[in-house]
């Protein structure tokens, strides 16, 4: 594979991907911390929201230790250089969440649907245009549709004014050539008129892989994580992305060794243990189960006695998407009550 | 003697209240308002039977006294809400808005139909599908103690959310949520909403979460979640409750299946179906208080 030449943009998913694997507990020093050390190492993009988004504090998800706004405040006025991002799920961040998110310093919004749905994004998408914001369409749980639909969806997110198109492995079910697939597909489409990302999870130790694959087929923007800080098996590490790509010759901007320390000396303390492949998020890559599910399941399996991977491969045959935590319990008192045990 | 309607938008929702309407002992669907005049749903309802105009509103205004047309649904869209319920109140007739415009108070009728009754509301709203699924469960708890906060994830079908639901999403997030607090009782709501394309279309599911400012008093909260479940189901007889009440600490969860009765909309499209029952019900109810006087 010849990256060489090649220049991305790593966008860091620490401080909102990471939060699924605390519950959404970042405190603010915690937050100030790990951007601080991203921004000095060159990092040009980072994203800081609940794991579910604007306004995914909530019984449903987890509430934040913290609002999204104060969350921004610990990071935003600390930047030198990285740009923050927020992410926002229609349906459950609302236009009024985006409005104060952008008060509070953001530059770009990743608007994200599931990948069939795109047209649930087009308020928020033009009210973003409307700010004048970096906005990107993010289609999650890309693995579900072919190139064909993936396309045809990400062109309404760009005819209400994205920018920049993501194809989203929010499952990290996605092998190499999957990604290359439905990136080229996107990239004949548009060109160089509208940007290209892939955000990965490391579900199926997919994540610097795919992500390679990615930038090959014409992805410009690609998403990681301090020492891979995110739910289900984590995000791509960031720092092994920066190591890959230097040795490949495609410009990061990132500088090694700083990224390293970050995520070894700040991210790894604050993770508590750190973030593997263990049998049930490998579950969640091999079934194609949206990865914030992993925690859920777990508390699932202690609570009514349903082993955590049995309940998600279920969840999977049930077509469960992203945003459906609620039908976690739900599936397992079903099993539960068919077994007996309550 | 039944008490006449009209149905203004012969859309889907207006062709799933026909049915529901050819049904009813106290009601009869007299008059279906259209705009275009070869709609596939102006020739159905004559079809049936009723009388039919394509000049909207305004084609229907000089029969009203004469066809003693007391209740009008109105399920086109909020920009012209507001113009058809003027020209409707002025001839003494009852609106039933199944639009987002809400000028009406919030109706949801299991929990407080009677009340607005009382008030002589000319005019009602159906908040949202999730919110008729939802606010019966916040209000059968808040009727018990106080509820602190209520927060509500509605799933529907993908292909059972139209392009209007889907271009301005937050009016549901945002009228649920004021639904969850104005009649459900919640001191603080907020509403999900999900939409699942998975083949074959799933049930509507809806999940409650309400967190009771006090220790829950467990018995009489799962009696009345019960009771109105029961209540329900003689709005909408697929409302079902599938899991729950659960308890954790001031939490209690709920979980509900809505399955459409299926009389114009496919069954797993529960979520349109509760608001053409619920409509329904709430046109019952006006006809035995206009029968009543």
């Amino acid at each position: 594979m010849d990256l060489k030449g090649k220049k991305i943009t790593i966008h860091d998913m620490s401080l909102r991907d990471g939060m699924h694997s605390i519950r959404h507990q970042f405190t603010l020093d915690q937050m100030t911390d790990m951007s601080t050390a991203m921004d000095k190492a060159g990092v040009p993009m980072i994203e800081v929201t609940h794991g579910d988004g604007l306004g995914g504090s909530s019984l449903n998800y987890g509430y934040g230790l913290h609002t999204d706004e104060e969350w921004l405040d610990a990071v935003v006025p600390n930047m030198e250089n990285a740009k923050i991002s927020a992410l926002l799920l229609p349906g459950i961040g609302i236009v009024k969440d985006l409005e104060r998110a952008v008060e509070h310093g953001i530059s770009t919004v990743r608007v994200a649907t599931h990948c069939t749905e795109a047209d649930c994004s087009a308020q928020h998408i033009k009210a973003a245009i409307g700010m004048k914001l970096d906005t990107v369409g993010f289609l999650m749980m890309a693995h579900m549709v072919d190139e064909k639909r993936l396309v045809e969806e990400a062109r309404k997110m760009v005819s209400y004014g994205a920018n920049c198109i993501y194809a989203t492995d929010s499952a990290g079910y996605l092998l190499p050539d999957m990604v290359s697939s439905r990136i080229s597909a996107l990239k004949k489409e548009f060109g160089d008129e509208i940007e290209l990302g892939f955000h990965g999870h490391n579900n199926m130790s997919m994540g610097v892989a795919n992500s390679l694959a990615a930038i090959e087929a014409g992805a410009t923007r690609i998403d990681a994580s301090l020492a891979g800080f995110g739910a289900g098996s984590g995000n791509t590490a960031t720092e092994v992305l920066v190591a890959v790509c230097n040795r490949m010759g495609v410009e990061t901007g990132v500088d090694l060794d700083m990224i390293e320390d970050a995520a070894e000396d700040i991210a790894l303390p604050i993770m508590g243990k750190p973030t593997r492949i263990s049998r049930d998020s490998l579950t969640l890559g091999y079934a194609g189960v949206y990865s914030s599910f992993l925690l859920f399941a777990r508390r699932a399996e202690a609570k009514y006695g349903i082993d955590a991977r049995t309940l998600l491969v279920e969840l999977g045959k049930r077509g469960m998407i992203g945003g459906q935590e609620d039908m976690i319990d739900d599936c397992a008192m079903e099993m539960a009550k068919a077994k007996g045990l309550i | 003697m039944k008490i006449n309607c009209a149905l203004i938008g012969p859309g889907n929702i207006g062709m799933d209240l026909m049915y529901k309407l050819l049904r009813s002992d106290i009601l009869n669907p007299l008059w279906m308002i259209g705009i275009e005049p070869d709609s596939e749903g102006l020739k159905r309802a004559k079809e049936f039977g009723m009388k039919t105009t394509f000049e909207g509103v305004d084609g229907v205004l000089d029969f009203i006294e004469e066809d003693g047309v007391k209740i009008a649904f109105d399920a086109t869209s909020a920009y012209v809400h507001g113009e058809n319920n003027r020209k409707l109140a002025e001839k003494g007739v009852m609106v039933i808005d199944l639009t987002p415009a809400a000028i009406g108070p919030f109706c949801v009728p299991a929990v407080n139909m009677q009340e607005l009754l009382s008030k002589n509301a000319q005019n009602v709203n159906l908040v949202t599908c999730g919110g008729q699924a939802t606010i019966p469960m916040v209000a059968a708890v808040s009727s018990v103690q106080e509820v602190e906060y209520a927060e509500i994830i509605a799933t529907a079908a993908s292909k059972s959310a139209g392009p209007g639901t889907r271009a301005n999403i937050d009016e549901f997030t945002e009228t649920t949520k004021l639904g969850i607090e104005q009649v459900g009782g919640a001191k603080k709501g907020k509403a999900i909403i999900i939409l699942n394309p998975a083949e074959p279309p799933l049930m509507m599911r809806d999940t409650i979460h309400c967190l009771t400012s006090e220790e829950p008093n467990e018995e009489a909260i799962t009696k009345s979640i019960h009771e109105m479940v029961e209540k329900m189901q003689k709005i909408i007889p697929g409302y079902t409750l599938k899991n729950g009440p659960v308890f954790d600490g001031r939490k209690i969860s709920i979980w509900l299946e809505i399955e459409g009765l299926g009389d114009y909309l496919p069954k797993y499209a529960g979520n349109l179906d509760i608001i053409t029952a619920a409509a329904v019900n709430i046109a019952e109810q006006m006809a035995e208080k206009i029968k009543g006087a």
